[in-house]
């Protein structure tokens, strides 16, 4: 009985309380709607409540827990000699056992007879685990539909207590977003804070050099890694920066043709297109850079005896630029067209042209706005990963050269995290460390933008 | 007040003085217009830039992703031997499935081309033909047995590199050494070619083989239906859910400082990388909760976390434009706050919500970098069947081909790519359909 | 957008160069659409020079749209089309040789609403005369702004603090900052579209004593939903009513024995 299933049964328990509750509110009140409180539907939703949201709950809690609950059964039920290994070890052991029990093949080349065993022995927890779930679910959904039913009568306000229910769940949802992030601060801070038990803090922040290969044995050199984020941090502001200088000017000039002068036929047009630059996904747009940019690059720069890398930080950088030219020039013409009407003919009513109004009346007067989309705008160059990861470097060079490959942030964390990595080197730490630094640094971009912003917004509103 | 100018000949006056102003006006005309002529072509080239930008890359991508659509083939005479497949004519199903049909897919290549003997020619000429040739010869005899003891056609797939010999991607007027086909091998093509046994057809494999280290073989149903059952996880979760917090905050919450706290928090989560949601979809999901890695599941729960600040926005916004007219009639008639919300105010804003959650859903069908970080990166050779089964999706699947090597992936990355903008543009298009629908101006 | 046709000079007003008391501009069978929407029908009107030529008549009746085809700023607007003759000191102009940034150095604006720019007070009134390029040095703006500020009133009070926000005025001085703006261009004609609705009546009567000083140097245009208003300072005044120019006379026979029983009507508040 997989989860599904479960939930199948659950939602079907869940109709039938449903009629129950509509047909015994209406026979309790004598077959007269009029004698209820309540239409009799919510007598139908009141049941319904009480049967859903315990084995709601139930099937959640169940499915977040089990593998760690198993897990640990697992483990006490092996014995010790199994189990007197290295965390790294263990965890390949069971899933050895795990994959054993599925009837996977396993990475050893021989089974055992205390694998086989260990997997038959898992193999049966799972089973008792969904047959004991299954047994607890039916036992909650229908109790919970017992129990309501007992409790219906004309007089039971099932309205209120429906509509106090519904409330309180949207209450839990909307508290969604504030859990994300607060799990993402909390998990990022506490992988964060095992790195740094591995590696100094601030040789972590002002390190100048970073080479997290850490060597399969002690005695090799650079055995522990060298974890300094400065070049990441050269490397991301370079490109960001590479990004910013396209971005800027041509989004803000786009926002203002389109905003002061474009026609409305052709702003009908090239708005639309401009939406798509920014509906295209990353990683095309990653392609396209290490497949048409880079090398336009790197021949152009043949043709002036320039060494230009095929991993330049200004092919990605350019590349980056091209993709959030949209949210400067949506973010900006947004800005601009609050400006009030006033100004401009203020400054046309004293003999001024179209440019020199919105060099000096609109874009003074929009100053805030533009500098919160260009801060947006900034803080998506730095925490954009696929471009960089497929268009720039890998080693961490620090250098100010756009025609050289640098590497950055969020490139380092892909490659520090994907392929087979233990949980707890300082290689897979660093990441989080890493994701921290990312972290803070766009949140703190971020609200400063969006008070600017708003504070622009009001200003004019 | 109005005492005299300082300077009684100052430009500020009547008559003479608006006579000088207005011919410094004048004179100054030309340099301003020029100016004004410059300004504006420095937004038209702006724009100019970014849409030949857009058109760059989309054809590009186009005329990259071409020639993925057509594979070369051969048509192979194979002779089914009894004795190869099943000496002891049982036609057991096990049998069939493990007899060597590598060396009767090997014969039948030599038999090609009699005259080709030494050992290093034969594997040259063998690697002409893909892999998948030999699991074709096997399903064919699997699919009716009676086949066997036959001499039967059977049109198998070419190798990526002579399948580029034949698009012309690769030159036969390169140096031998710098292309990865031998001059033999071209001679050997030409002849087939000659014989008539070459043939290019639409590529099938492309939209119903999973991925492949063989890129002839490579196809995208696997990543494809990865990225569905990602997107039915992220539609279940965040839907619900940011509908629940939309009408919370835009018709429920009282204002104070933790509701404020809540739509700062939803502002600030909208502009969070989405790499640092596959941190957390790492941390908290694969290692916490030790939920599967590379599941579906678990990357719908990540991008349904990342989508739900899109969609609240959006849900809250098409709330707002309701009118308050509308509550206030329901209200009038005695209807409770949820009745108003739930018979008159969602059903006026479900289109506004809706498209905002086509949007939001694009943007999650679009992502990478996360799904990156929850392992959904392996290399799966299988098509998922449910949010359980390992599996990667369309953009990483993109990203693979992308890193590999061979020549013929390039052309695969460009129509997958194609594939995955194909599906973004029709839910664009119904997001855009759908807003002109249903608008309404009150 | 804006059409321009021929100046037709037939009609009993002639068109003359303009004098001391000469006539400054006169429009000849001015029609204003907006789209389809016709706004002003066949206005003839001339407004002499160095004079305060009030335009009233109730809300919708055409006169700003009128005041706003005297120096084109309906040309900003798309939809908006402007038929018929209006000539300044003869020109056309609505003649294609003209060209409207001059045209609206010459005729300067000042709006209902007051709407500094969000610069320094300085900056305010410096930014005609520096887009114009009207001086060549630093003393010389200065000199504009100081004389400028003077004639608007305003010196005296904001001389200690020029480089402070002109949006940090109250709303009288905001509009007095407007008026020495448009005074800093050095124009012929101002234009005054109702320059006192959203004051108070100290800061009212402080703009109205100034337009009655800013008479000897420029030719003043205004246009104002207060009866009271014109009549104080105003010598000539136009009746609008629907789009039609119903009545122009002096202002004192205007308020005293109309011709006509719709502005006798409107001043008596029987309507507007």
């Amino acid at each position: 009985m997989s989860f599904p299933v479960l939930f199948g049964v659950l939602a079907v328990l869940t109709l039938f309380g449903f009629f129950l509750g509509r047909s015994r509110a209406m026979a309790t009140a004598g077959g007269q709607i009029r004698n209820l409180h309540s239409l009799p539907n919510y007598y139908g939703y009141y049941i319904g409540l009480w049967c859903a949201v315990p084995g709601f709950l139930l099937l959640i809690g169940w499915m977040a827990l089990e593998t760690t609950v198993l897990d640990g059964m697992l483990v006490a039920h092996l014995p010790k000699r199994m189990t007197d290994v290295p965390g790294a070890e263990l965890s390949l052991l069971l899933n050895d056992i795990k994959n054993l029990a599925h009837g996977d093949v396993t990475s050893r080349q021989v089974v055992d007879a205390d694998l086989k065993d260990a997997a038959a022995f898992y193999g049966q927890l799972k089973v008792s685990s969904k047959m004991l779930l299954a047994a607890l679910l039916v036992v909650l959904a229908c109790g919970g539909i017992l129990i309501a039913r007992g409790r219906i009568a004309p007089e039971l306000r099932a309205r209120n207590s429906v509509e106090r229910a519904a409330m309180a769940i949207m209450i839990i949802c909307s508290t969604i977003a504030v859990l994300t992030t607060l799990g993402i601060i909390l998990s990022l801070l506490f992988e964060s804070l095992r790195f740094f038990e591995k590696v100094h803090p601030l040789d972590f922040v002002f390190g100048l050099e970073w080479s997290p290969q850490t060597a399969l044995r002690k005695d090799q050199v650079g055995a522990t890694g060298l974890f300094g984020a400065i070049p990441l941090l050269a490397g991301t502001l370079l490109i960001s920066f590479i990004a910013m200088c396209v971005a800027a000017p041509v989004g803000l000039m786009a926002a203002i043709y389109m905003s002061e002068y474009a026609p409305a036929r052709v702003r009908g047009t090239v708005k639309p297109l401009l939406e798509i630059l920014a509906g295209i996904p990353t990683v095309v747009y990653g392609f396209f850079a290490a497949l048409t940019v880079a090398p336009f690059f790197r021949d152009w720069g043949l043709e002036f005896g320039l060494t230009i890398s095929s991993e330049s930080a200004l092919a990605a950088g350019v590349v980056m630029g091209i993709m959030i030219i949209p949210f400067v020039s949506s973010l900006s013409d947004d800005v601009m067209s609050a400006v009030p009407q006033s100004l401009r003919e203020g400054s046309y009513g004293l003999g001024a042209t179209k440019s020199e109004t919105i060099k000096q009346v609109i874009l003074p007067a929009a100053l805030p706005g533009v500098v919160g989309s260009l801060l947006l705008a900034a803080s998506r160059a730095i925490g954009e990963t696929m471009i960089v990861v497929m268009a720039a470097g890998l080693a961490a060079n620090l250098t100010a050269n756009p025609f050289e490959a640098v590497t950055t942030v969020t490139v380092q964390i892909v490659t520090l995290l994907v392929g087979d990595q233990e949980f707890d080197s300082a290689k897979t730490l660093a990441a989080f460390a890493l994701g921290l630094i990312l972290f803070c640094v766009t949140l703190v971009l971020n609200i400063i933008a969006l008070t600017i912003v708003n504070k622009y917004r009001e200003q004019y509103d | 007040m109005t005492d005299a100018a300082p300077n009684p000949n100052g430009a500020v006056g009547g008559g003479l003085a608006a006579r000088n102003a207005a011919e410094a006006v004048r004179r100054s005309l030309k340099r301003r217009y020029a100016a004004e002529r410059r300004f504006r072509m420095y937004g038209i080239l702006a724009v100019a830039f970014a849409v030949c930008m857009l058109g760059l890359l989309f054809t590009t991508i186009v005329s990259k992703a071409v020639p993925a659509f057509t594979q070369t083939m051969i048509n192979l005479e194979v002779t089914l031997h009894a004795q190869d497949i099943d000496p002891q004519g049982t036609r057991d199903r096990e049998t069939l499935a493990t007899a060597n049909y590598r060396s009767i897919v090997r014969r039948a290549v030599f038999d090609l081309f009699p005259d080709v003997t030494s050992r290093r020619d034969k594997r040259a000429l063998f690697d002409m033909i893909s892999p998948g040739a030999v699991f074709a010869v096997r399903d064919l005899v699997l699919a009716n047995p009676m086949l066997i003891g036959e001499r039967v056609t059977v049109r198998v797939p070419m190798s990526d590199d002579i399948d580029q010999l034949n698009k012309g991607a690769i030159r036969k007027d390169v140096p031998e050494a710098e292309r990865r086909v031998k001059d033999k091998q071209i001679a050997w093509f030409e002849r087939l070619e000659n014989r008539g046994a070459i043939e290019t057809v639409f590529n099938s494999t492309f939209f119903t083989a999973g991925d492949s280290r063989e890129p002839e073989l490579a196809g995208i149903r696997g990543a494809a239906m990865g990225s569905f059952f990602t997107m039915l996880v992220t539609l279940l979760v965040s839907f619900p859910l940011a509908v629940a917090a939309a009408i919370y905050l835009e018709e429920f919450a009282p204002v104070n400082k933790w509701t404020q706290t809540i739509e700062v928090n939803i502002n600030n989560l909208a502009a969070v990388p989405s790499i640092v949601f596959g941190l957390l979809g790492l941390a908290v999901f694969i290692n916490f909760l030790g939920m599967p890695r590379s599941a579906p599941v678990v990357g719908g729960l990540v991008l349904a976390l990342m989508t739900l600040p899109t969609i609240i926005i959006a849900a809250r916004s098409a709330l707002k434009s309701v009118p308050p007219s509308i509550r206030e009639a329901a209200y009038g008639l005695g209807a409770s706050p949820l009745q108003v919300i739930a018979h008159h105010v969602l059903p006026l804003a479900m289109p506004g919500i809706l498209t905002g959650t086509i949007i939001g859903m694009a943007q999650a069908l679009g992502e990478t970098a996360p799904l990156l970080m929850i392992g959904m990166v392996a290399f799966i050779v299988d098509v998922p069947h449910g949010a359980l089964d390992p599996a990667t999706v369309l953009p990483v699947q993109i990203y693979l081909w992308a890193d590999s090597p061979e020549r013929a992936f390039v052309e695969r990355t460009s129509a997958a790519i194609c594939v995955l903008l194909g599906f973004l543009i029709l839910m664009n298009v119904s997001a855009v359909l759908l807003r002109k629908r249903f608008e309404r101006k009150w | 957008m804006n059409q321009s046709i021929p100046q037709e000079t037939s009609g009993d007003a002639p068109v003359t160069q303009s004098d001391a008391a000469g006539i400054k501009i006169a429009a000849r069978g001015v029609n204003v659409f907006y789209g389809e929407k016709q706004a002003l029908f066949d206005v003839d009107l001339d407004i002499n020079a160095n004079e305060v030529t009030s335009l009233i008549g109730p809300s919708g009746c055409g006169k700003s749209t009128f005041l706003r085809s005297l120096n084109r700023m309906n040309d900003i607007i798309d939809i908006c089309r402007v038929e018929g003759g209006i000539t300044l000191d003869g020109e056309d102009i609505y003649d294609n040789r003209i060209d409207v940034v001059h045209l609206r150095a010459r005729v300067g604006m000042v709006f209902q609403k007051p709407n500094p720019f969000p610069k320094s007070i300085y900056d305010n009134v410096a930014y005609g005369p520096r887009i114009h390029g009207l001086t060549n040095s630093k003393t010389e703006l200065d000199e504009i702004v100081h004389t400028a500020l003077q004639k608007a009133g305003l010196w005296n009070e904001v001389k200690d603090r020029l480089d402070q926000p002109g949006t940090g005025l109250s709303g009288g001085q905001q509009q007095r900052l407007c008026i020495a703006r448009a005074v800093a261009v050095s124009p012929e004609v101002i234009l005054m579209d109702e320059p006192c609705s959203a004051l108070d009546p100290i800061a009212t009567a402080k703009i109205e004593e100034l337009i009655d000083e800013l008479r000897d140097n420029f030719t003043i245009v205004i246009v104002t939903h207060s009866m009271q208003q014109a009549a104080r300072v105003s010598q000539r005044t136009a009746f609008f009513h629907l789009g039609y120019l119903v009545e122009v006379d002096d202002t004192e026979k205007m308020f005293t024995n109309p011709s006509d029983e719709r502005t006798q009507g409107y001043i008596t508040g029987r309507f507007g």
